[in-house]
């Protein structure tokens, strides 16, 4: 290999360290109209009259929009394949305000404190509604968040909004009662998560233009630019062809940029009065008025024989959307269909559940999306049932995990909405992700609990996941290679570079096929004009989907290259032999360099542009799989918990750029600790966002992370360029339960919701001391 | 009002409203490596050099740095470039958004100290919040700039 799996620092990480301009904002035109949104001070209320004359008089206010300016046409922004599996339950903007921060109208003026000030004139006359803040009381409630005709779903997904239900779903494979009641062991349990905040650097940003051909020019930190331009088109009624979408540099995503929100806004504003426009999202705004991740209720239940074997798993999921269902189907159904297939040789199955609204900021897609939920539960329980089994928790998993070549049902049943995508695991090492990782962490010594000293114990705990590589028949990926005069190319991908190293990668790639080193491909990425089409950074796609497309490109222009080379040298393509430097003549040994080659078929002789598109979609979604383990110490008095350090061991298939992959796992594994430890989003119990800045919603510092140790199986997955499969997300799942496992390893208290906070261990404390009392 | 500004070795004249944070003006002036994560003084992507001390853009008026000399990034071209192998080698590049201000806080820490230990090092990089990285690459590259007395 030339350039794929060896030490391939980031194409862009110089550029990037010098501060060269290349974020949404620095692309804004200078005399750009800033906008502001005025947002609703209430959970959940009707817009009686909003009155913005005296706003509009103001020197510097270009245009104020309400709802009475807007076309009424339902939509989602949840940026996904077409038709979408969300429920179109939003409007640009709506007489109703459903979550504090929901936006009320939009301003644009010349200067900050002018939108500032034209803010505070516009009066806007409430009808206050009662809110639902408690997702558990949102079901069949009288108070209904989206009473409002016209709302639909686009295929069944179980939307029915007069029960304030977004989505639901249920499946059941084998009699799962029946089962339970014949296991010789069952332990049931009930699990919350709670919403965490992507948190990255760069806050949502957009700016807007017309350009000399009279199109709309939006650029855009997002995830999606071609579901961006596709939202904007069926919402605003601007015809698709007229809209030009550029994803710039994004300062981070993390699936919090999977979806539109400034967009509308600017698109709205600069369509309107032909002038540039921008937004860039306040701190707080962030916070209050984009996603986060769904809090959930899971009430799991595991059977098993007194020999290990795992017979039953029964799993329901109660799910918050918040005010808008974004998401709401699938991140649920993926609570099942990327967890429970881990333990597949169970007699039954069943999963259920609903996904609710209530009156608080939308949910939307977070890295781990429904995994990281499910993983905590299903991970937790495992531990918990290996107890009551008298079993080692690790020698319970490994008698009942999946392993290489093995499938669950689970894949056919569960897609997105719609029917799943049966498969085997051609790949899947957790066997050796979890002897090896045992070893890294030194289980043997270190289970359940060392160091005992009179103030602090350390314990470990571990926990197995899995996760995907794309929606199978859904996510398609694409990308040009063009061969240039000089002898390198350009690629063009729809694939979304967010700060994950998809350039670097996918470049990796088409060098590896094209046999040239990574300098001689230049990557350009996401702009609906220039680009071929890709559905965007999600749902662990590119790696597998957009570099299977790089790859169906690259071999194409090679074969095409090898063509015309034989017709230069003047034989059949079979006899050429191409090397990254030079085209052979094998029959008689005379050559053309790749140099001379690409500047004749430019300038000299039967000249013509070489360039290719390869497309992809995947037909399986080969899972990348890892065990996650976690050495920890704990105080005694205050259940401070220290994080000393976080095996990981990895299979997805071939590194790629091996430190690009780490980078990718260790990241997640820092976020899936915040989730853990630290992070929650909590509102007031009037339904404000109390966690609405970095002072109240802590990620992690430097401080909080001592070491991360992480490995990579060996792995080779046929299906997926050059034996790659996907590995954005996996890395976050395995924190929740492996912390959980280790506090209970530590000092026998299980914590069932997280954050696991020194608080709750504590009251756990308290109410177990009170029941010895007792006792 | 204008203010007077050594800027990255060159003196500069801004005019600046009395209330303008420093962050503000540096972007309105195209120093667009200078950045805003937040609005609370948390992350440190606006950080710049005054008088060769990391500060938080976001938070100083620009007024009070009349006459005081500023650095960007692009100040300290060979330092960052020098960063910038290390963290290419150790796979310690993301996003990049707190790129540039995190490298202006590891070049003042390594004029100023000499022998840090690793918590030291956690210490003087607190107040620059990454997402993405779970921060041990970037640690790793950091030491290894540390130790570059080229």
């Amino acid at each position: 290999m030339k350039a794929v799996n060896v030490l391939t620092p980031s194409i862009d990480g110089k550029g990037l360290m010098m501060g060269k301009k290349g974020y949404t904002d620095d692309l804004a035109e200078k005399d750009s109209l800033i906008i502001k949104v005025l947002r609703s001070p209430y959970p959940f209320a009707r817009i009686k009259k909003i009155d913005v004359f005296k706003a509009l008089e103001l020197v510097g206010v270009e245009t104020i929009i309400t709802h009475h300016d807007v076309p009424r046409v339902p939509f989602t922004r949840a940026g996904q394949g077409y038709p979408e599996p969300s429920p179109h339950d939003k409007f640009v903007l709506d007489e109703y305000v459903r979550y504090i921060g929901d936006e009320v109208c939009v301003v644009a003026a010349i200067s900050e404190a002018i939108c500032d000030e034209a803010i505070k004139l516009i009066e806007v006359e409430y009808e206050v509604l009662k809110p639902i803040l408690d997702f558990e009381e949102a079901l069949d409630n009288p108070n209904i968040i989206h009473p409002e005709a016209k709302i639909h779903e686009m295929f069944p997904i179980g939307f029915a909004p007069k029960r304030n239900l977004a989505a639901s779903y249920k499946m059941e494979v084998g009699d799962v009662e029946s089962t339970l009641k014949k296991a010789d062991v069952v332990v049931k349990d009930t699990f919350y998560t709670q919403a965490q905040a992507h948190t990255m650097l760069e806050p949502h940003t957009v700016n807007a233009r017309i350009d000399y051909q009279n199109r709309l020019i939006i650029y855009s930190s997002t995830q999606t630019p071609f579901h961006v331009r596709r939202i904007i088109s069926q919402a605003l009624g601007i015809p698709l062809a007229e809209i030009r979408v550029i994803k710039p540099r994004v300062g981070g995503g993390f699936g919090g940029k999977q979806a539109i929100h400034g967009e509308m806004f600017c698109a709205l504003v600069t369509y309107r009065t032909g002038k540039p426009s921008k937004i860039v999202f306040s701190r707080t705004e962030v916070f209050e008025a984009t996603y986060s991740r769904h809090p959930m209720k899971i009430e799991m239940a595991i059977g098993a024989m007194n020999d290990g074997r795992i017979t039953a798993i029964d799993c329901h999921v109660l799910s918050d959307t918040g005010a808008y269902g974004e998401h709401a189907l699938t991140v649920f159904m993926v609570t099942g269909s990327k967890v429970l297939p881990l333990y597949n040789k169970v007699d039954a199955v069943r999963f259920s559940g609903e996904v609710v609204y209530t009156n608080h900021t939308p949910a939307g897609a977070f890295r781990g999306y429904g995994a990281i939920q499910g993983n905590f539960a299903l991970e937790s329980i495992i531990d918990i049932l290996a107890r009551k089994l008298k079993f080692d928790p690790i020698k319970l998993r490994e008698l009942n995990m999946m392993k290489e070549k093995e499938t669950s049902p689970i894949f056919a049943i569960m897609g997105e909405g719609t029917e799943g995508t049966a498969m085997t695991m051609d790949t899947c090492k957790l066997d050796f992700c979890v002897k090896r990782g045992k070893e890294l962490i030194g289980w043997e010594r270190k289970y359940p609990r060392y160091d005992e000293t009179p103030t602090s114990i350390k314990a470990v705990g571990m926990a197995i996941a899995m996760q995907g590589s794309g929606i199978p028949y859904i996510d398609m990926g694409a990308a040009t290679i063009k061969l240039n005069d000089g002898g390198f190319f350009n690629l063009l991908v729809g694939a979304t570079e967010i700060g994950q190293g998809s350039d670097t990668i996918l470049t990796q790639i088409a060098a590896e096929e094209l046999e040239v080193t990574v300098d001689k491909v230049i990557v350009y990425s996401s702009d609906t004009d220039l680009t071929p089409f890709d559905v965007g950074a999600y749902a662990s796609s590119t790696t597998f989907v957009s570099g299977n497309a790089v790859l169906d490109a690259a071999r194409k222009l090679k074969q095409k290259m090898v063509q015309e080379a034989a017709r230069i040298l003047e034989c059949t393509s079979k006899d050429i032999l191409y090397d990254g430097e030079n085209f052979t003549n094998t029959t008689n040994n005379k050559l053309i360099s790749l140099v001379d080659f690409a500047n004749e078929i430019t300038y000299s002789r039967e000249q013509k542009q070489l360039s290719e598109t390869g497309s992809y979609v995947g037909h399986k979604s080969p899972p990348p799989f890892m065990a996650g383990f976690v050495d920890l110490e704990i105080d005694k008095e205050t259940f401070n918990i220290k994080i000393l350090d976080y095996v990981s061991v990895v299979d997805c298939g071939t590194t790629i750029n091996p430190k690009l992959a780490q980078g990718q796992v260790e990241g997640a594994i820092v976020q899936g600790l915040g989730m853990a430890l630290w992070e929650e989003v909590k509102y007031s119990s009037s339904g404000k966002l109390i966690s609405n800045s970095l002072l109240n919603y802590q990620i992690p510092t430097r401080l909080d992370i001592n070491n991360l140790t992480t490995e990579f199986a060996e792995s080779y997955e046929e299906s997926g360029p050059f034996g790659a499969k996907s590995v954005g997300e996996v890395g976050i799942d395995t924190p929740p339960a492996a912390v959980a496992n280790a506090v209970f390893n530590a000092i026998g208290i299980r914590i069932t919701s997280l954050p696991i906070t020194p608080e709750k261990i504590f009251r756990a404390s308290q109410e177990r001391k009170n029941t010895h009392e007792q006792e | 009002m204008k203010i007077k500004v050594y800027i990255n070795d060159q003196w500069r004249t801004f005019d600046v409203e009395p209330s303008e944070y420093l962050l503000d003006t540096l972007r309105r002036y195209d120093y667009l490596s200078v950045r805003r994560g937040c609005d609370t003084t948390s992350c440190g992507v606006c950080t710049v050099l005054l008088d060769g001390k990391p500060v938080p853009s976001c938070s100083v008026l620009a007024v009070s740095v009349d006459n005081k000399a500023v650095t960007t990034v692009e100040g300290i071209k060979k330092e960052a470039e020098k960063i910038s192998h290390y963290f290419g080698l150790e796979g310690a590049d993301q996003c990049g958004f707190c790129n540039p201000a995190l490298a202006l806080t590891v070049y003042a820490m390594k004029q100023e100290f000499d022998n840090l230990s690793d918590h030291e090092i956690r210490e003087y990089l607190i107040g620059n919040l990454c997402r993405c990285s779970g921060y041990i690459a970037q640690e790793k590259a950091v030491r290894k700039y540390l130790e570059d007395k080229s």
